[in-house]
């Protein structure tokens, strides 16, 4: 039951927790939970446990959550929700727990009610870490040795981290910003204010010590630098700069290997960067940078319906491009960064796709174009209109015989005409112009004389 | 000099109205004579006939001056219109030209008479021809341009106002003439359904240079509104050069009209015409309704203008539904009423029900467009010239040169000045 109901491959790992969790404790909620997975759609479900395993720390939490609130889907809701409080329990985070028993309410049985003993016990602890801590810190500044009041914030940071209190953390890894003293003590300092202002979704902050962490005099090392541009593109992702987010996910190297699942897997930076370009890029550019792009290559192998649809749109098959896409869909829409720009960014391709298609020819039967893209010809008329519209298509719509002839607008009458309006425009507004001065002339002349 | 008897002034004016020495003479007698002549004015009839118009102009002028100001005169004499005609058509031009505001208040009691009447039709011509007398040049502006539009709108003889309109006017004796000037020459133009050239008139009365709000901007920004959403769809914002009074006020006083402008912008038929209804009052005490009407076919037009961008055939069904309108059977008369006006280029085949649109025939080859582009040319270059010699001639104005000297920057001793010591 638990292998079978798996539609994509499985890790090893995810079988074992499933194992032990379902053998010990006969949990009432199992049957609609497998049912509910396969139930879900006919595309390829998604598997949470190979999801998550992708991921480390704080994020993995944040996206358990994520896709908790909007699956939409009792049975993986649960799910979710369980895998989040087994890996908050790991943890030390008890606010967080708190939210997640609330959002349990009850449904996953008497093992999953609030602990009132463990969270208890958390805050004391951390009570008592967090004064030591804080006494260290002021026997360190007394001291006035740099480098140990940098650990002692950093530390403080760290735990506040750990605890859930972001805000804080924040703060504190900041203020080891003025004992700095090397260049590796700046970029790792700009990597945690980069951790928890993506956990915040402070989007700004993550752009800043991204280009403060790039303007270090050393060279930084490989993984480092991937980590930066994977921090840049999401910041850009973030604010609709789909270009400029796609050519940072492009340049990030091979090197970033697992070293930064706390916030990005490799499948991501793969999905984000193919997508984007797809979105944005023209043709020799997709060509260049994505398609000939080695070391992006291996982030590809890793998600192969991405790779295969960005093959496709070149090589303008577009039935099955599209096809992919949309297979995609309800697993993207899962995705904490990805999900409020997807219909953006499919539109986007889609609207390429159209203009590509229509660009090498002089007439396009509206029928064929119409089984290429899979949509009825009456749809068909009314994207190609928006876009005409737009100026995206020279074209003009043949509607009695279903033909769009390409259309080259004569530069010389439009040259004419523009020169006419411009000359009629310049006329009428010298003359207002000259009437208005001579206005504003009686009205001094006037005023002088009142005032004499 | 005492009060004179009118014969006395009488033979003043037959004796003294030959050469110009003589005639300026005569202005100051005149003048002095004013109250005496006002006083007697039920008398002053009879004289009149003794009078050469064309000669004695100015003796004339002012007897008939005082002669019209009395209202009871007025009333009674049956021949008052015909006789201000003859006097109008008779005048001289210079003499006219020394007493204006007399000659002014004529024009006005005699349009007064004329409206009261309620035939504004007699009025135009020796109206038009008043003008002309009184103009030094053609592109002065007079008080009596706005009586004689009026007089064109309340005959609905408009051809009539477009041979004055079609003067430049740059020199304005009195700014407020222009306002009433222009917002009649607006009305004009929309009657005559040029709208560019109605929207430049209502343009210049909006953006003339205003201390105080007045209430012919009100209605001419109303009006506008109207005019640039049939023209163009959507109203521009104010130019920077639109007095800032004008700019903060207007739009306070015209709130239906902007919502009607926000409500065409959204494009739906049905909106715009709710929108409308809400609003029926108020145009229509504005006597705006007619324009209000337009704005609403032109919706449709400018719907049905879209899709000859995006199509090159569509059928009757698909342009009423695009257009919103409904049955093919109107659209057909839309694109029909649109191709006689010269608004859209295509033709319709009633076999199919297919509109194909066209091309813009103008190839802008043929000698008529190679002499219009001239001509524009030449007219063009002139009005730069007279442009450039405006700003030559403010650049040597004493009062501008003293401005610009105290607000220019200290420069050293020995570098080139920009402003002449004498001026500071």
């Amino acid at each position: 039951m638990d292998g079978g109901d798996e539609g994509v491959v499985v890790a090893p790992i995810g079988d074992e927790s499933m194992c032990s969790n379902g053998g010990a404790v006969d949990d009432p909620r199992r049957p609609p939970a497998s049912s509910g997975k396969a139930a879900a759609g006919g595309g390829e479900q998604m598997d949470l446990e190979a999801y998550v395993a992708l991921y480390t720390g704080r994020t993995r939490v944040s996206r358990l959550l994520f896709v908790a609130e909007r699956c939409g889907n009792e049975g993986m809701q649960l799910e979710a929700l369980r895998m989040a409080h087994d890996e908050i329990k790991k943890g030390e985070d008890s606010h967080l727990y708190r939210e997640v028993i609330a959002k349990t309410g009850g449904r996953l049985g008497p093992l999953y009610a609030l602990d009132q003993t463990w969270v208890d016990m958390v805050d004391r602890r951390a009570e008592a870490r967090k004064e030591k801590l804080e006494n260290e810190l002021n026997s360190y500044k007394t001291n006035l040795i740099k480098e140990s009041i940098r650990m002692g914030f950093n530390d403080l940071a760290n735990f506040f981290y750990a605890h859930g209190q972001l805000g804080d953390a924040f703060k504190n890894y900041v203020r080891t910003r003025d004992y700095c003293t090397s260049s590796k003590h700046i970029s790792q300092m700009c990597l945690n204010v980069i951790l928890v202002s993506i956990e915040l979704g402070q989007f700004m902050h993550v752009s800043n010590y991204v280009s403060k962490a790039e303007q270090t005099p050393e060279q930084l090392d490989p993984i480092t630098h991937s980590k930066l541009r994977c921090a840049a593109g999401l910041a850009y992702l973030e604010t609709k700069k789909y270009k400029l987010a796609a050519r940072k996910f492009l340049d990030t190297g091979p090197e970033l290997g697992n070293n930064y699942t706390d916030v990005i897997a490799q499948q991501d930076v793969a999905t984000y960067g193919g997508l984007c370009s797809l979105a944005s890029f023209d043709r020799p550019e997709l060509k260049n940078k994505v398609i000939d792009n080695i070391n992006f290559r291996n982030f590809l192998e890793l998600v192969p319906e991405v790779r295969e649809l960005i093959n496709d749109f070149y090589a303008s098959r577009y039935a099955s491009c599209l096809e992919y896409l949309e297979n995609l869909k309800p697993n993207l829409l899962l995705d904490i960064h990805l999900h409020d720009h997807v219909e953006t960014l499919y539109t986007n391709i889609r609207h390429k796709a159209i203009i590509q298609y229509t660009h090498p020819f002089i007439s396009v039967d509206l029928h064929t174009m119409a089984g290429a893209f899979k949509t009825s010809v009456a749809g068909l008329e009314k994207e190609l209109e928006v876009l005409i519209t737009d100026d995206k298509i020279q074209a003009r719509i043949d509607s009695h015989n279903k033909i769009l002839y390409a259309r080259h607008a004569d530069q010389r009458n439009a040259t004419f005409q523009r020169v006419l309006q411009t000359g009629v425009e310049y006329e009428r507004d010298v003359r207002a112009m000259l009437m208005r001065t001579n206005l504003i002339k009686q009205e001094s002349i006037l005023r002088a004389a009142k005032k004499l | 000099m005492a009060m004179e008897s009118v014969e006395a002034v009488v033979a003043h004016i037959q004796g003294l109205s030959g050469s110009q020495e003589e005639v300026a003479h005569l202005h100051a007698l005149l003048k002095q004579s004013e109250d005496a002549l006002r006083s007697q004015a039920a008398r002053l009839g009879a004289f009149l006939h003794q009078l050469d118009p064309s000669v004695h102009t100015l003796g004339y002028l002012f007897l008939l001056e005082a002669y019209s100001s009395d209202p009871v005169c007025r009333e009674q004499d049956g021949d008052f219109l015909l006789s201000i005609v003859e006097f109008i058509n008779s005048c001289s031009a210079e003499q006219i030209r020394l007493a204006p505001e007399k000659f002014i208040s004529v024009c006005k009691s005699f349009k007064d008479k004329v409206m009261q009447l309620q035939v504004p039709i007699q009025g135009i011509v020796p109206l038009r021809t008043a003008i002309r007398k009184l103009q030094v040049s053609s592109e002065q502006l007079t008080t009596l341009h706005s009586d004689y539009l009026l007089l064109c709108l309340l005959a609905k003889c408009y051809k009539a106002g477009l041979s004055i309109l079609d003067d430049d006017i740059f020199e304005v004796d009195q700014p407020r003439d222009l306002f009433l000037y222009c917002y009649y020459g607006g009305m004009i133009n929309i009657g005559l359904k040029s709208y560019r050239k109605a929207w430049e008139c209502l343009h210049n009365v909006i953006t003339a240079p205003m201390t105080t709000l007045n209430a012919i901007a009100v209605e001419a920004y109303k009006k506008y509104i109207l005019v640039s959403i049939i023209l163009n769809g959507q109203v521009p914002l104010f130019p920077k050069y639109t007095s800032s009074t004008a700019q903060r006020n207007l739009k306070s006083h015209t709130q239906p009209y902007i919502d009607l402008a926000n409500c065409y912008a959204t494009g739906t038929f049905a909106e715009l015409e709710g929108c409308i209804q809400t609003n029926l009052e108020k145009f229509q005490s504005d006597s705006n309704l007619g324009l209000v009407k337009q704005v609403l076919s032109s919706l449709y037009k400018r719907n049905i203008q879209r899709l000859t961008q995006t199509y090159l055939t569509l059928s009757l069904q698909d342009i009423a539904n695009a257009a919103q309108l409904k049955t093919p059977r109107e659209a057909e008369m839309h694109v029909l009423q649109m191709i006689q006006d010269g608004e859209i280029f295509a033709t319709i085949n009633q076999k199919d029900g297919m509109v194909s649109f066209h091309e813009d025939p103008e190839q802008y080859k043929t000698c008529g467009m190679i002499e219009h582009i001239d001509s524009s040319i030449h007219r063009l270059m002139a009005l730069s010239q007279k442009l450039g010699s405006l700003d030559e001639h403010m650049s040597c104005d004493p009062a501008y040169l003293t401005r610009i000297g105290k607000e220019r920057p200290r420069f050293d001793f020995d570098e080139f000045d920009s402003v002449p010591h004498k001026f500071l």
